[in-house]
């Protein structure tokens, strides 16, 4: 992974310092709550219900095992022991005091981290495939480009004041696992016909009140032009993006606006001017950088198919471990392992500070030291010996951290709803929690198959509602929590919104309802369709009847 | 309100006039864009110092082909929060290549200096009982740049490859 040479280091340093003196001229009331807003805001930190949020960024999901340590120390001496990984592979402490904040964020740049950029009308962490640079299915890896567009993006001295905050996500490989199609900007990295490499410019996607697929503004674009097509883009949302209304300035608003072709234009006018300018990458820059990525000392292994298989005959709880968690890698003899932070009746996404310590050493023991953090709230070592995996497994059991679920109905993006959040209408944990309960009690996890639920609080979706297969949404009607289901979301190459199944539910017949919709679906599946495709098959109707009109009533759950 | 132009403050020079404002025959003026479009051939002709106040409504592309007959161009932040003059800033110094002063004005808030210097600001009114040390503290915050921005410093990635690699 990238390791900061002297010029990032001094950068965070300063940074730190930077906001040590903005946080006592707050504490000092030389600058007002509204004043200091923007600011502790472009350095992660919320203000929210109970206390502050912290939001640290982990650059494109890659994190050591000594960050993770450091992480740990942090959850134990600022938080109450705890870390809660997110969608945008950060991770956030939710019990945070301000006048601690200065010290964590020297704490932070003593192993490499910030929180530059985590919130703020600004570019946002970048997000990439987790798999990138492993995946089997992987045409170029990403990482090196996510690095050269992190380190555009720190302070960038035009672009901090944007008219909404801006989420960038890149992918080098065909299956999409870093939902590019509702980001900002998504960029996908693939061959033209001729075999050179290059990135496709999807822009103007998004979740929030207002969900929307971006468009392909750009079929293929040379790697090296990236950055200037990046800041092309930016000119044109910050001078022309709405300012009037908080809830109408995001870009996809302005693309949707001019149309996407108005809005290429304007890019390639633009883009046109800057194109040949030192935005360029030269071969010396990307050399460098790519030098962080070289794969690590892999050994000369094959792979263990034969071995495991016996393994996993005797052993069936290792096998369904293996079917969920474990994914092909690119190189013979190794293999991806994902860390599901999804037990049933748990927090998803939220890890303790003693698991974090253990999972760092798993990481060191297993996979060079290093992990990432998955989109989907999990985390995964991408480079583990094939011979290892039955040894790592037993270890990954004595923690609990075994949860064979990935992609599966218990494996649930929630957001914090209401339990911390200023915004919410409704508590999403407490629905994840019962459905983890729920489907794994009626042991139907496996036969269900690939099944993607995600629960947002409110309408902001940052639980990514709208493209889970179900989505949940938290809403208020009377002072009271009702949930609103969606079906037919989808976050990978073939992204698409989720469809309002009918009325809002109380949260106790919730787990009724997604059984009923669980049944409909394996009652009419045919071979081994997965749920999305039953539901593109059949369409929404089956399952409307299924939840509000079931034909057995009896089977309500109250 | 103060002005600070190179770190120092100084006294603004320049009388402000709207479009309900009769010109002066002498004087520096700061006129509006209405005004210095209404009364372009009369204010192109005259020897004294001359600039022109856009809102963050107004792109400076309408004012492009005037550069030459500009002393000052004075771009507004209405609140802190809108950032548009940033990248106005970068259009006029590096696209229209005006060399003269290019002053912050309205919510121009001590935190935000840098970033303006960066772009290509160089004069402020900053709303503070002390801008010289305001402006110390907020423009030294920062030794290392990731970005070029028409400000000429050097930033990271020439440093790291050195000048002579560059391209
Ligand atoms: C608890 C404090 C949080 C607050 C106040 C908050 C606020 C918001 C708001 C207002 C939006 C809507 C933005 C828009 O549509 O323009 C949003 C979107 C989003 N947030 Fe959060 N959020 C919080 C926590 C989180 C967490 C924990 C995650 C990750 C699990 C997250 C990830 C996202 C994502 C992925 C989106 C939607 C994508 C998009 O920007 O279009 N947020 N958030
Ligand atoms: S979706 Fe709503 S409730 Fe959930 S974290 Fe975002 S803003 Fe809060």
């Amino acid at each position: 992974m990238y390791r900061y040479d002297e010029f990032d280091q001094t950068l965070i340093n300063e940074r730190a310092i930077q906001f040590r003196r903005q946080i006592a001229r707050r504490l000092a009331g030389d600058i007002d709550e509204d004043q200091f807003k923007p600011l502790r805001l472009m350095n992660g930190l919320y203000l929210q219900l109970h206390a502050y949020m912290l939001r640290i960024n982990v650059p494109y999901g890659c994190l050591s095992a000594n960050q993770l340590r450091r992480l740990a120390h942090i959850a134990r001496r600022y938080d109450k022991g705890f870390g809660h990984f997110t969608t945008r592979q950060n991770i956030q402490f939710n019990w945070i005091s301000l006048t601690d904040a200065a010290d964590i964020m020297v704490e932070l740049a003593e192993v490499q981290m910030n929180t530059i950029q985590s919130s703020g009308n600004c570019v946002r962490n970048i997000t990439a495939d987790h798999y990138a640079g492993r995946a089997r299915d992987e045409i170029e890896d990403p990482r090196v480009w996510c690095e050269l567009l992190r380190q555009y993006s720190v302070l960038h001295p035009e672009f901090s004041y944007l008219p909404r905050k801006f989420k960038l996500a890149l992918t080098g490989s065909p299956h999409d696992r870093a939902a590019v199609a509702v980001h900002d900007i998504g960029l996908r990295l693939h061959h033209d016909i001729r075999g050179r490499p290059g990135f496709e410019v999807i822009v103007g996607g998004g979740q929030g009140r207002t969900p929307v697929i971006g468009n392909t503004i750009r079929q293929w674009i040379e790697p090296r032009h990236v950055i200037s097509y990046v800041e092309a883009i930016l000119r044109i949302y910050n001078l022309y993006g709405r300012r009037d209304n908080i809830f109408k300035a995001r870009i996809k608003i302005l693309v949707n606006a001019i149309g996407a072709d108005k809005f290429r234009k304007l890019v390639d006018t633009e883009w046109e001017q800057i194109r040949d300018t030192d935005l360029q990458v030269s071969t010396a820059e990307f050399e460098r950088i790519n030098a962080h990525f070289l794969p690590p000392d892999y050994e000369n292994l094959t792979d263990q198919d034969d071995e495991l298989a016996t393994i996993r005959t005797q052993e069936p709880a290792f096998d369904a471990w293996m079917c969920s968690n474990v994914a092909g890698h690119k190189v013979p003899g190794y293999a991806i392992v994902n860390i599901s932070l999804k037990a049933p009746g748990r927090i998803p996404g939220d890890i303790s500070a003693n698991k974090m310590e253990h999972v760092a050493e798993l990481a060191d023991q297993f996979s060079f030291g290093e992990l990432r953090v998955n989109h989907r709230q999990n985390l995964t070592f991408v480079d583990v010996r094939q011979v290892d995996l039955h040894c790592l497994w037993k270890q990954l059991v004595a923690l609990e951290l075994a949860t064979a679920n990935i992609g599966l109905a218990s494996d649930i993006i929630t957001c914090p709803g209401l339990d911390y959040c200023s915004l919410a209408n409704a508590r999403s944990i407490p629905i994840a929690q019962d459905l983890g309960l729920h489907f794994t009690n009626s042991g139907k996890l496996q036969q269900v198959g690939n099944l993607t639920i995600n629960i947002s609080g409110c309408v902001n979706a940052c639980g990514h509602h709208h493209v889970g297969n179900i989505g949940i949404l938290g809403v208020n009607k009377r002072g009271k929590e009702y949930f609103q289901l969606t079906l037919g979301g989808s976050a990978d190459e073939h992204a698409s919104l989720g469809i309002r199944l009918g009325r809002g539910l109380p949260r106790a017949e919730v787990p009724g309802a997604i059984e009923r919709i669980v049944d409909t679906y394996l009652a009419t599946r045919l071979d081994s369709e997965t749920f999305l495709s039953t539901y593109e098959r059949i369409g929404i109707e089956p399952f409307r009847k299924a939840v509000y009109d079931p034909v057995n009533p009896s089977r309500r759950v109250a | 309100m103060l002005l600070t132009k190179k770190h120092q403050n100084t006294v603004d020079s320049y009388i402000r006039i709207g479009p309900d404002d009769s010109l002066p025959a002498e004087g520096a003026l700061l006129v509006t864009l209405a005004v210095w479009q209404d009364h372009w051939e009369r204010l192109v002709r005259r020897q004294e110092l001359i600039g022109v106040q856009l809102t963050s409504d107004e792109h400076p592309e309408i004012i492009s082909d005037d550069i030459d007959h500009l002393d000052l161009i004075a771009l507004e932040f209405p609140t802190f929060r809108d950032g548009r003059a940033y990248s106005y800033a970068r259009l006029i110094r590096e696209r229209y290549g005006f060399t003269g002063e290019l002053r912050a004005v309205g919510d121009v808030l001590l935190e935000q200096l840098h970033y303006m210097e960066r772009v290509g600001f160089n004069s402020f009114e900053i709303n503070s009982s002390d801008p010289e040390t305001d402006f110390e503290i907020a423009s030294n915050d920062f030794t290392v740049w990731y970005q070029a921005s028409g400000d000429q410093r050097r930033i990271a990635t020439m440093l790291r490859l050195g000048e002579k690699d560059r391209g």
